[in-house]
């Protein structure tokens, strides 16, 4: 599905940030991404969402080699990939169910035909009674699960989560694990990116260990 | 049917009745009202009021300047100086009977004494005895048709037949003034490209200004899927009508001005300070192409307006790629 072959990256003339990384991500696969802080991770998932070209190596997304894609190529291809931001990256100025339902607007849909998919899932996340609140009112965790709905409503084909549970508690943090996991058994492979120890420690899942640009599987 | 069911069963209801009656517009996806919008279409509506008010002064001035021409083509005067021994009277009138054959002339008056005596009031004061001073005599020719006239000719024949007669068909003057006119359009214009020049780069910079406010918008639309496209025309559209907005408020202050002017400097009513500006505009009145060169200066902003954020979008984009 995303397969990464030496992956290495810097930022203009700075020193290597990714070294060497090799790894795939399978159909239906569930895997945690993790390491100390500045190891890498939200770049790594930059790399994996299309938004950062690799400095060498071989990145293949869907199939695809990434160094060959057009540009126009990239938004349906961007679509098959559910990114779930560290910040959120929710529009103030719209309601939650706006900005849910946003990749679904952007390709020209009429709201009459997404508004229920979007409503069921607000209520599957647990949001079914803020719909027409807007971001700024909306608690941490709140946010997180618009933003977590926001990139499950077009359907993706993978989930990339960059510490989604770092700004909730643990129940909250629990209860959006174990909604990773449901939506992974319903055939979404998840890849979530966290330095969270007592989590990983709750699934027997996959790791992907970052260290100082190295990557390391524990599969 | 579980009682968590049907709660759900009644508030899916309830939406569905709520959004059938209200039918609740769906927010625009560039935010609207914000500072930096409101910022630019301040700054747009000066650059557009500017723009227009220069537009104005440069039509009002060559009109102005074509009025003083045909107003001093379409008056010539024979001038009879006295001459010992022969009768200035009898000489003024063949003169002006002489002018009244040409094609082209209207009329041809000679000024009688007490007309003369209140052309040089303002020099030699009132109560003057015309007979007394060897004061030429003025023909006044009014020309129906100023090119049809051959000047040269009716000065010769003049010169030929009438003693002591001289044509003044006010060519130095009207060449001066011609010239005149002409450098002040063409400052008036060099005006007005500045004014556009500045107004092209304000909007610019102040559309792209506003537009760096909004690239968190630019960036979450990119990571959802959204076409390139798809982005620069939400970008497009929001910055066409913030510009149309603040162009067309701009526009409506200047012809407001412009019409408020014409009001206040009307000749009917001119006080003693609006004689000057009477004397040079005679009525102060912008035309047509004023009033439609100021829409047209509010569209071409909000176009300007449009293409930038639409370029700045591409660029970003670009760059996020």
């Amino acid at each position: 599905m995303i397969r990464f072959e030496n992956v290495g990256l810097r930022y203009g003339v700075g020193p290597e940030i990714l070294r060497d990384v090799s790894f795939h991500v399978a159909p239906k696969s569930f895997q945690f991404l993790t390491g100390p802080s500045g190891a890498g991770k939200t770049t790594l998932i930059r790399l994996f969402s299309l938004s950062l070209k690799p400095s060498r190596g071989l990145i293949s997304v869907f199939g695809k080699d990434s160094a060959t894609l057009e540009k126009n190529e990239l938004p349906a291809l961007r679509r098959r990939i559910g990114v779930v931001f560290q910040d959120f990256r929710l529009l103030d100025h719209l309601t939650t169910f706006e900005n849910v339902a946003l990749p679904l607007r952007v390709l020209g849909k009429d709201e009459s035909s997404y508004r229920a998919d979007v409503v069921e899932l607000l209520r599957w996340v647990g949001l079914g009674d803020r719909m027409h609140a807007s971001p700024p009112v909306l608690s941490g965790g709140e946010k997180q699960r618009a933003a977590i709905a926001r990139a499950l409503i077009s359907r993706p084909e993978i989930l990339l989560a960059d510490e989604p549970t770092g700004n909730v508690d643990p129940p909250l943090a629990r209860r959006l694990m174990r909604l990773f996991t449901e939506l992974n058994k319903l055939g979404t492979s998840v890849v979530i990116a966290t330095h969270d120890i007592n989590l990983m420690n709750q699934f027997n899942a996959r790791r992907l260990v970052l260290e100082e640009g190295r990557l390391t599987v524990y599969d | 049917m579980t009682d968590a069911e049907r709660a759900h069963k009644i508030q899916m209801a309830a939406y569905r009745r709520q959004s059938r009656l209200a039918p609740r517009r769906a927010s625009q996806i560039v935010p609207e009202g914000t500072v930096s919008g409101n910022a630019l279409t301040i700054v747009i509506a000066i650059m557009s009021f500017l723009a227009c008010l220069t537009l104005g002064a440069v039509t009002l001035v060559r009109d102005a300047s074509r009025d003083w021409q045909v107003d001093i083509l379409r008056e010539i005067t024979i001038q009879v100086r006295p001459i010992e021994g022969i009768d200035t009277d009898a000489e003024a009138a063949k003169a002006a009977a002489i002018a009244e054959t040409y094609r082209g002339v209207a009329s041809a008056e000679v000024l009688d004494n007490a007309e003369n005596a209140r052309l040089l009031e303002p020099w030699l004061g009132a109560g003057l005895d015309m007979d007394e001073l060897p004061i030429p005599r003025l023909i006044v020719i009014r020309l129906s048709n100023p090119a049809s006239v051959d000047l040269a000719d009716l000065s010769n024949r003049l010169r030929a037949e009438v003693k002591g007669a001289g044509l003044d068909d006010h060519r130095l003057w009207t060449e001066r003034l011609q010239t005149m006119a002409n450098v002040t359009v063409v400052i008036g214009a060099s005006i007005l490209s500045l004014v556009f020049v500045a107004t092209v780069l304000n909007v610019v910079f102040a559309t792209r200004g506003a537009m760096a406010s909004n690239r968190d918008v630019v960036s979450v639309l990119y990571f959802v899927g959204a076409e390139d496209g798809y982005i620069a025309r939400e970008f497009q559209r929001h910055f066409l009508l913030l510009g149309l907005k603040g162009g067309l408020t701009g526009a409506a202050g200047a012809s407001i001005l412009f019409a408020l002017l014409s009001l206040v400097i009307a000749p009917s009513m001119a006080p003693a300070e609006t004689d000057q500006v009477s004397a040079l505009f005679g009525r102060f009145a912008v035309g047509p192409i004023g009033y439609f060169g100021a829409l047209g200066i509010a569209f071409l902003i909000a176009v300007m307006t449009a293409v930038t954020s639409r370029l700045t979008v591409y660029r970003y984009l670009a760059d996020t790629d």
